[in-house]
């Protein structure tokens, strides 16, 4: 008996993305395209020149040769950044679009969760939503009816139902359209990043349901940038990069695999004092940085709620040293969306004179940033001007590290910063 | 133990040229099609004060203008029925044809978000949105069968033969809804160009005059425009009047299935190219 639900080999996408040809074109172009071909055929067979012909620019590949097989009823995470081509995977395997190469083999009913919510109409209701979704999933009237009652009640939205969902919160929304997703029960699941929104509570249900599915035989392709929910629901791995796979085998392998390779090629790799990637007087210049835990520790990871020092060593340009030297650290998130900064402008602690070489340490007490991963910018000023910009110094990879004592961890659509608050009781 | 039929297996790879029509599938997805039909009746008159009222409003305008300036000012003549009847009898067909094309023409640009993000067969949004011009069409219907007891036009049996000529709007609106659907997401010119091809359509079709103005064998060229015969069939079984199936519908029936194979092997051709370029 053959056990294996999908079969991958050497599949290939390529994508067209020069101006003109992935946005409509226009009938003009497309007109003097046609026309001018013989002529431009002509042309080249003369002078052999196929500078006209076929130009290889402005194509990609988004997958370039890919092979694997998912054994059924095994559950299989697709690991890799944005653009290493996991959902060009995901939508080639789900028939929304073709290979340009090789081909893929899917015994089983392929069920595909790319996007919550699609095929909602804002002006229908929520009980008209249910069926229209679920129609476009691939559910029969009769499995939808069936699993009606259930996917009402998974949304907690009881007395909305027949309101239209345009009137609905943005989460009661989430809610429903995941209701319906989660309830789609193929043999084959394709599942594209879609567990990253909505509350913490229902993300938690969520999963609870994700992995109740998988527990029931189902074989499933899952992509996400949640490695905690990759490392509890999958069994397999598999690392994706620049449309290649780079590593293939057990869960835990390949999320460490991948956190030690692609995450850390995102960040020039060579030693700060020789990056150029940095803008400044270079009056004072950093040349190296590393992070030390409160006991003098070396460590690579933050855990929150601990002692962090931030180490950077610099050397100015004149033997004399530098006056007026400000340091300012700003922490992104991945998004790019600043956290906070520290400046010693803030702390009224500019240094009035650095000597020639040394290292100035930035100490964070109880470290207040959820679990997740950071960029690390550093401004260096010296009298008021720009010295050394490095933007991003370096990557920040913050896990829990029991901010609270109490064996709560927060998540980042919980809150955006650890406070660190106490709550106590005062009788009157 | 109940004995499982083996699960199907699908074989994604490169198609190169003209492809199978997969007809197959679209019967496999019969319900999707129902329910975006569905949904495009249900969202149509959403927030609109008048509601379905359009529906008659569109094409019962249409014939006051026409009655007044080219039945009696321009005097053209209506094959000895009263010009409002003889326009009107014309122009709910040919609603419910120049809708469903414009309707069908959007449909697969309206809906990006999910093609690029659901796999079913492609053929189903146009089609919905020209099926779902059906109630429109009944409420105009209606409202005509009115007028033909008011003006007391009382049609024959030939009535029975009215579904036909239906079929052949649809399936010249389908036609022409696959053919520029599928040009629309490669070609955003075709937005545009839909309201001149629709005017310019409504006027070389015998709406606002009658066929009988050409002689043959002008009149039977004539039916290469298939709404020649769906609006001059649609004429004859309820008015009785001197345009009963001949030659011109019979071209036009064939105009009509040209169009509608063409347009669905076009749409399959390009198909696979839908969710990346859109």
């Amino acid at each position: 008996m053959n056990d294996i639900a999908i079969s991958v080999e050497n599949l290939s996408k390529q994508y067209n993305i020069s101006v003109g040809t992935d946005r409509g074109r226009t009938f003009r172009e497309a007109l003097v395209d046609k026309i001018l071909m013989p002529l431009r055929r002509l042309r080249n067979t003369f002078t052999h020149d196929t500078s006209g012909l076929d130009t290889e620019s402005g194509l990609i590949w988004a997958l370039k040769d890919i092979s694997f097989q998912v054994k059924k009823g095994e559950i299989l995470g697709v690991i890799g950044r944005n653009g290493a081509g996991k959902t060009t995977l995901l939508k080639i395997l789900s028939r929304i679009t073709e290979p340009t190469e090789g081909e893929a083999r899917i015994t089983g009913r392929v069920g595909s969760l790319l996007e919550v919510g699609a095929g909602f109409h804002s002006e229908l209701t929520g009980r008209e939503n249910i069926y229209l979704s679920g129609a476009i999933l691939g559910m029969k009237k009769a499995e939808i009816e069936k699993k009606f009652d259930d996917m009402v009640a998974f949304a907690e939205i009881g007395k909305f139902l027949n309101t239209p969902v345009k009137r609905y919160s943005s989460g009661m929304y989430m809610r429903l359209a995941f209701a319906v997703a989660v309830h789609l029960d193929p043999e084959i699941l394709l599942v594209d990043e879609v567990l990253a929104v909505g509350d913490s509570i229902f993300q938690t249900k969520c999963l609870a349901k994700m992995s109740s599915i998988t527990k029931q035989g189902r074989t499933v392709l899952f992509v996400s940038h949640n490695m905690g929910a990759m490392g509890s629901i999958c069994q397999r791995g598999l690392v994706l990069d620049q449309g290649s796979i780079i590593f293939q085998g057990p869960i835990q392998e390949s999320i460490q695999f991948y956190e030690r390779k692609v995450l850390q090629k995102r960040f020039v790799n060579k030693p700060i004092a020789e990056r150029k990637d940095r803008s400044g007087t270079g009056d004072v210049k950093l040349v190296d940085f590393h992070i030390e835990n409160e006991n003098g520790e070396k460590i690579e990871k933050i855990h929150n709620g601990n002692t962090v020092k931030l180490i950077f060593s610099y050397r100015t340009r004149r033997e004399q040293g530098a006056k007026n030297v400000d340091l300012n650290i700003v922490v992104d998130r991945e998004t790019g969306e600043s956290v906070f900064q520290l400046g010693t402008r803030f702390t009224g602690q500019r240094f009035k004179h650095l000597p020639h070489k040394g290292y100035i340490v930035c100490t964070i007490k109880r470290f207040p940033l959820v679990p997740g991963k950071y960029k690390l910018n550093l401004y260096l000023e010296s009298e008021m001007n720009p010295s050394d910009y490095i933007i991003p110094l370096t990557s920040l990879d913050v896990v829990d590290g029991d901010f609270y004592n109490s064996g709560y961890q927060v998540f980042e659509n919980e809150s955006k910063i650890l406070v660190d608050g106490k709550w106590s009781h005062v009788p009157s | 133990m109940e004995q499982m039929a083996p699960p199907p297996t699908i074989v994604v790879k490169p198609s190169r040229g003209w492809v199978a029509l997969g007809l197959k599938d679209i019967w496999e997805y019969r319900e999707l099609l129902y329910f975006l039909t569905w949904r495009d009746i249900k969202v149509r008159y959403k927030q609109t004060a008048l509601g379905a009222l359009w529906a008659i409003i569109q094409p019962f305008m249409t014939m006051v203008v026409f009655s007044i300036f080219f039945g009696k000012l321009a005097k053209i003549p209506s094959d000895g029925i009263p010009y409002p009847l003889f326009t009107f009898a014309a122009l709910v067909p040919w609603t419910f044809f120049s809708n469903g094309l414009s309707q069908s023409s959007n449909s697969l640009v309206g809906s990006a978000n999910l093609i690029t993000k659901v796999y079913f067969p492609r053929l189903i949004i146009p089609v919905s949105s020209v099926f779902s011009g059906f109630i429109d069409f009944s409420i105009a219907f209606i409202v005509f069968l009115g007028m033909v007891i008011y003006y007391g036009a009382f049609p024959t049996i030939a009535v029975l033969l009215l579904p036909l000529f239906l079929l052949l709007g649809l399936t010249t609106a389908l036609g022409v809804g696959l053919w520029l659907s599928a040009l629309n997401v490669r070609f955003r010119d075709i937005r545009y160009v839909i309201p001149f091809l629709t005017q310019f359509w409504l006027f070389a079709t015998p709406i606002a005059y009658p066929s009988s103005l050409l002689s043959e064998p002008w009149r039977t060229i004539y039916g290469i425009n298939p709404m020649v015969g769906v609006v001059e069939g649609f004429r004859w079984a309820i008015l009785r009047t001197d345009t009963a199936p001949g030659p011109m519908i019979f071209v036009s029936a064939l105009a009509s299935l040209a169009l509608l194979i063409s347009g669905v092997f076009y749409f399959k051709r390009v198909e696979k190219f839908f969710a990346d370029i859109i």
